[in-house]
């Protein structure tokens, strides 16, 4: 940009602050898809899936074999991924969850079992290195007229999807028969059975959105992030962190969560480094557990 | 395994048997392995003392994602101790091992306000603090690439013989000693009163609350004894070795440990050994041998599987089965086998 050296090194710094608040929002987005999913499925079955950040990872894989392999196109990959992630949830939901039901812990040692299956099978099918995925588009959006602020809209996708998904989600949950259904589970299991309401289809339902939303979230970050079999595992602890902060079980919370952690970690990560963003993300979570310990928004006591 | 009624002087000599079959069978093994196996026998004893130390904690009812680091704080600690204070090893193994259950003591202030699922989450926390810190400081942890060149275990002279613990074997006798004692202070101290009150605080800490029972000092006390133990697994894997950095304290490690425990089973003490045992002998030997390096993660997924929904008691619970048909409380030692 020419001219702008001249400008005054407030100015500078504002872009700064504008271009970093852009990133935090993306990393906000993308980590609310995943943490969304993991709180409906914990909502509804009680259980923490710890394979969460391999459905993801999944979902990542989706695009890389579909859209960087056989050439279909970016979105079709993508809502591919999402169908066929949810399908994955729902065998999950019937192979691991029902089984378990009424014993979280088993369920929870289930789902690692069933990370462990789907990295290597990652590993096998693809191969340990990193993913080369050509991003879709090399556009960049500028915001803000003259501001030097800009976001690529490879990054603005993610961001728009979020907003649409997440919308959709809170419309359904509250408006339609199943989503009523859905809280009404959530909320007290027995209550809800009494009333004629199908557990099993209700778990169904809540895996698929929440397998779902975490296969969308991989695959439209695929071509922005590294992707390898071992993706899952900073995501999961990211998630964990995103959904004590919010308080387990509230969605609301969770959003406000990926909202605070995102820009506190995309924030600390620009002015020192990433090694400490990941402590001051987890000294924030460990703080908020040792005032509130069910969470900012949490109300049950569920664990 | 709860006292039996009528057991008296055969079931202990049944034990002692036992345990001197299990004996003779362990001081002879390291001559009929392979060297790399040796390395694999060691490493088993020290995993073993590390998820019976797990299974201690567990027993108040916590679930740890921790415990592997704290294993490190050990190892660390005692690497630290020798290499810049340069303190003899042994001392420093076993302040390593303090240095973990002092660390345990402070992280139980945060920690033990949680239960249940934050407090697992609490402490996977927790322990991904102190591998950060390990990752983020060169001085003195040594940053990503760990510390290096950490001295080993001195040779002992006895009369003329000078024992080399450089030495697979010789090591492996040496962990075997320091873990027996170990496992024998954790056996003791479940039995104890403060063992019992154990498990008073898990299955009814409100009822032992009532009773006068502080829930908070005895979970505590069963962080730091857990911790000290594993600080000292820590120590024994680092002096071995040679070098200790953060990846190998992980929470991937830890998941093992999880499920090391889970598919033994954590009702008894021997639980969690059988869990370490069965499956290190199938990882490192029967998968190995078959080539299919790659898979064992997949191996592992499957086995955790199975046996949390076919086997929820661990394989703890086959041992118990067969046990109980082999009928009468007591002295049916001999026919326990042969029915079943």
């Amino acid at each position: 940009m020419p001219g702008r050296d001249t400008l005054e090194p407030e100015f500078l710094m504002f872009d700064l602050l504008m271009q970093t608040s852009v990133n935090a929002i993306y990393a906000a987005s993308y980590m609310a898809l995943i943490a969304v999913g993991l709180v409906l499925i914990f909502g509804v079955m009680g259980v923490i899936n710890f394979a969460h950040g391999e459905l993801y990872m999944l979902g990542a894989y989706t695009v890389v074999y579909l859209y960087a392999g056989e050439e279909y196109p970016f979105f079709l990959a993508v809502a591919i991924g999402l169908v066929f992630v949810g399908l994955v949830g729902l065998g999950m939901e019937r192979a691991l969850f029902r089984p378990m039901r009424g014993n979280p812990l088993g369920g929870l040692i289930a789902s690692i079992g069933f990370l462990l299956i789907l990295q290597t099978l990652a590993v096998l099918g693809f191969g340990v290195r990193m993913e080369h995925i050509p991003p879709q588009t090399q556009e960049v959006v500028h915001l803000l007229g003259e501001w030097a602020v800009t976001v690529p809209l490879q990054r603005l996708y993610v961001i728009v999807a979020t907003v649409v998904l997440l919308t959709a989600l809170w419309a359904f949950l509250r408006y339609s028969k199943f989503g009523v259904a859905l809280r009404a589970c959530a909320q007290d299991p027995e209550a809800a059975a009494l009333q004629g309401i199908s557990m099993n289809q209700t778990a169904r339902l809540a895996m698929f959105i929440g397998a779902a939303l975490a296969g969308v979230a991989g695959a439209l970050t695929a071509p922005l992030v590294r992707t390898y079999p071992f993706m899952g595992h900073s995501v999961i602890v990211t998630a964990f962190i995103i959904i004590i902060v919010g308080g387990i079980g509230s969605l609301e919370g969770a959003v406000a969560a990926a909202v605070i952690y995102a820009f506190v970690n995309t924030f600390v990560t620009t002015f020192s480094d990433g090694v400490v963003a990941d402590i001051v993300g987890l000294m924030l979570m460990l703080i908020v557990l040792v005032v509130r310990p069910t969470g900012l928004f949490g109300v049950r006591d569920r664990a | 395994m709860p006292k039996g009624g009528g057991a008296g002087m055969g079931d202990a000599g049944r034990w002692i048997v036992g345990l001197g079959v299990i004996y003779a069978g362990l001081i002879v093994l390291p001559h009929v392995l392979s060297f790399s196996q040796k390395e694999i026998a060691v490493f088993l004893v020290i995993n073993i003392l590390l998820v019976v130390s797990y299974r201690l904690l567990t027993l108040t009812g916590e679930w740890s994602l921790g415990h592997v680091v704290i294993m490190g704080v050990g190892g660390y600690g005692s690497a630290l101790y020798t290499k810049l204070v340069g303190i003899p090893v042994p001392i420093s193994m076993l302040l390593g091992a303090s240095t973990a259950a002092i660390v345990a003591y402070l992280l139980s202030f945060p920690l033990f306000r949680m239960k249940g699922f934050y407090f697992l989450i609490g402490s996977f926390a927790a322990g991904e603090v102190i591998r950060l810190l390990w990752k983020r400081f060169r001085e003195p942890f040594g940053g990503p690439k760990g510390l290096k060149l950490i001295p080993s275990f001195p040779d002992v002279h006895v009369g003329g013989l000078t024992i080399d613990f450089f030495d697979p074997v010789n090591y492996y006798y040496f962990c075997l000693i320091v873990v027996s004692i170990s496992l024998f202070v954790l056996f003791r101290l479940e039995r104890s009163r403060i063992g019992l009150t154990f498990h008073a605080v898990h299955w009814q800490d409100q009822l032992a609350e009532s009773v006068g029972v502080n829930t908070w000092r005895y979970r505590t006390l069963a962080f730091v004894v857990a911790s000290f133990f594993a600080g000292l697994s820590g120590a024994l894997l680092a002096h071995y070795i040679g070098t200790v950095n953060p990846n190998r304290f992980d929470v991937e490690q830890m998941v093992f440990v999880l499920i090391w425990a889970i598919v033994g089973g954590t009702a008894t003490i021997y639980g969690p050994i059988l869990g370490v045992v069965v499956l290190t002998i199938l990882n490192e030997v029967v998968l190995r041998q078959l080539g299919f390096d790659e898979m064992r993660p997949l191996f592992y997924g499957v086995i955790l599987i199975t046996s949390i929904m076919f086997l929820p008691n661990g394989l703890e619970s086959l041992v118990q089965k067969l046990r109980l048909r082999g009928g009468g409380p007591a002295g049916g030692g001999a026919d326990a086998v042969s029915e079943g």
